[in-house]
């Protein structure tokens, strides 16, 4: 046997999200509504699972693992994590362009970052975003990248000769699916991510974006370009830069991305106010509780 | 004069030539946009020999069902269907495109909307049709379809518009839109349709498929009794299908229980589960986050019973009982045993 080469290149997209599932007390405005400012970033859960799916296959049929973020420079972060856990190389795309990008805005931004990349063999994603839960941007990403898309993963069965064979989750039930490469998988929770690795973590915690770079000089005396540049190769060399890209650097058509290429728009938003409704209090006695019976079954509700 | 505007077309899902209930919800709803709209209802059907459903959609008051037959279309895979959707769209132009939030419709709605440029609202529970101003851009439009959806978790409520070129796409989640009863009276026209599908369609192999109908159908129970994370073990839980046994019931359970492993993903009522409308709604030992209530709220009565007094649960209840559920479930077999 020959020692086995590198044969798949595997983009995980992953989003840093606000922890809308854990809200605390303290994330509460006295009105009762949200304060998302007080939340937490995390990495969006199901995309921990996208990127456990990657290291997999790495580990049983060799890939180059890249993970790619599209978010505010503060991003960097989850892919410093991904860096931690195995992921072998990490890109931002950031850019006040982008904001205001709806799903399809997203998805087209996504696609021209992939298309930067070169020769995918897959791209995964998680199913779905915590903050948004519309599940619409791994379709739509597949759709402009005119692959095939194979939705809510459990679990790879195998990966050979240009063929992916997955499990996947149906109504009611589930399928083994055959596709061609490359494609594109979103992934559900059916996996346990691994964590993140020690060693990994001194190494890649000095990962850096080039803004990472520039902030970090900030405020000294000699900021000039040239430094800048040299810290810049520097960590590169040593394989801890994380690139960094904007609208422009992935050919992004400006009228494509973030508000102008947003469909959608928003009309209003209400927070969620949980209000006291009058509920009538129900002593916990045999009493009580046989008037409530008595009343439900008069009203046919019961019986 | 005004352009005319196009009709408000529904994807009928099917599964083994059975249509989803979400289906016929989006019907019923899509009558009575199509009626502020003064256009019609039409049905959008692909499969293989499922002829049979086109009469249910004419009940249910479908104007036109496109029946969009080719065995490449059975079992559901997105690309040939996608590119069956899209195609009908371009020639025909509807204003309103209404998908379930099932599994295959939120794989196949994203598809189209990409290919056809268009915005997609995801998991609406309430539509409308209104005016929007869209002050940023200093543009107003009339008669559009107002998107409403929980967002950040469940914390929000969203309106959105989309304010491109039609259609106006959304998928809208099981069980929140009413169903109205069918007219078995009611006709409308079939259009057959022969899909322009190619090679590049069927690349992707269904190997194997696995599936049953859920044994459990909570979105049609009318009494629904569920357990969350006070309930306290999986045996606890027997407490809770004994009540819903008495009461001729189904069980559900919040996410907190499903995910301490005590019951079935099958079960779980709220936003990552199913939303239910029954008769009587008896939550116990829930806590009642908005992610729970937003999958129950519609019930005609609640009670909630939690030792909790502060519990947020109790803000959604019509009948509040403050105790250990281990004494009042059983309090309550017992009262209704004696009484019915």
């Amino acid at each position: 046997m020959g020692v086995e080469t590198v044969s798949y290149t595997v983009l995980v997209f992953v989003k840093q999200v606000p922890d809308t599932q854990n809200i605390s007390g303290d994330a509460m405005t006295p009105e009762g509504t949200v304060n998302r400012a007080a939340l937490p970033a995390i990495f969006n859960p199901e995309d921990l699972n996208a990127l456990e799916l990657a290291l997999e296959l790495k580990d049983r049929y060799g890939a180059r693992v890249v993970v790619g973020t599209m978010g505010m420079p503060a991003a960097a972060e989850v892919l410093r994590q991904a860096l931690y856990r195995g992921a072998d190389e990490a890109v931002l795309v950031t850019d006040r362009a982008l904001a205001g990008a709806d799903t399809l805005a997203t998805s087209y931004t996504l696609s021209c970052c992939a298309k930067k990349l070169g020769k995918l063999d897959l791209i995964l994603c998680g199913r779905q975003a915590i903050d948004g839960d519309t599940a619409q941007v791994g379709p739509q990403l597949a759709e402009k990248l005119n692959i095939p898309q194979l939705c809510y993963v459990e679990e790879v069965k195998s990966l050979a000769k240009g063929k992916i064979t997955v499990r996947r989750a149906i109504e009611g039930g589930h399928e083994i699916l055959e596709s061609p490469l490359p494609a594109l998988l979103t992934v559900i929770d059916a996996n346990e991510p691994r964590p993140m690795n020690a060693k990994r973590l001194m190494k890649f915690k000095r990962a850096k974006t080039a803004s990472e770079i520039a902030k970090a000089y900030a405020g000294s005396n000699y900021t000039d370009a040239e430094v800048l540049a040299e810290q810049q190769s520097k960590l590169e060399k040593a394989g801890l830069l994380i690139r960094e890209y904007s609208a422009a650097d992935i050919g992004a058509d400006p009228g494509r991305i973030g508000f102008p290429g947003s469909p959608t728009k928003v009309k209003s938003v209400m927070s969620v106010v949980l209000t006291a409704s009058e509920a009538k209090s129900i002593p916990a006695t045999d009493e009580g509780i046989g008037l409530l019976i008595h009343a439900l079954i008069s009203d046919h509700t019961l019986g | 004069m005004a352009e005319k505007i196009g009709n408000v077309w529904i994807f009928i899902e099917q599964e083994a030539g059975k249509i989803a209930d979400v289906s016929l919800e989006l019907v019923c709803k899509g009558r009575e946009l199509a009626g502020k709209l003064g256009v019609k209802v039409e049905a959008l059907l692909l499969g293989d020999k499922v002829g049979d459903c086109v009469e249910t959609l004419y009940s249910y008051g479908c104007d036109t069902v496109y029946l969009v037959e080719d065995p490449r279309l059975e079992p559901f895979t997105v690309l040939p269907y996608a590119r069956a959707v899209v195609d009908l769209v371009r020639e025909h132009k509807p204003n309103i495109l209404l998908f379930g939030a099932t599994l295959k419709g939120r794989e196949l709605a994203p598809r189209v909307a990409s290919e056809k440029l268009g915005g997609l609202t995801a998991d609406c529970t309430d539509l409308k049709i209104d005016d929007f101003e869209d002050k940023k851009n200093n543009q107003s439009y009339t008669n559009k379809l107002m998107q409403i959806r929980p967002a950040f978790g469940g914390n929000i409520i969203a309106t959105i518009v989309n304010t491109w070129e039609d259609p106006q796409m959304v998928t809208v989640r099981e069980g929140v839109m009413k169903m109205d009863t069918p007219d078995p009276s009611r006709k409308g026209k079939l259009v057959r349709v022969k899909p322009a599908l190619t090679d590049a369609e069927s690349v992707v192999k269904v190997i194997d498929r696995v599936r049953a109908d859920k044994e459990i159908d909570l979105k049609g129970a009318q009494i629904i009794v569920s357990g969350g994370y006070g309930v306290g073990s999986k045996a606890n839980f027997k407490l809770i299908r004994q009540l819903a046994e008495a009461l001729g019931g189904e069980v559900g359970a919040s996410r907190a229980a499903v995910d301490a492993g005590w019951i079935d993903h099958d079960h779980q009522v709220g936003q990552t589960g199913v939303t239910v409308r029954p008769r009587l709604y008896i939550a116990c030992g829930i806590s009642g986050s908005i992610q729970h209530v937003a999958g129950m709220k519609e019930s005609k009565k609640i009670i909630a019973i939690n030792s909790d007094p502060g519990a947020p649960i109790f803000s959604a209840a019509h009948y509040a009982i403050v105790g250990d559920l281990n004494t009042v479930i059983p309090q309550m077999i017992k009262a209704f045993k004696a009484k019915a």
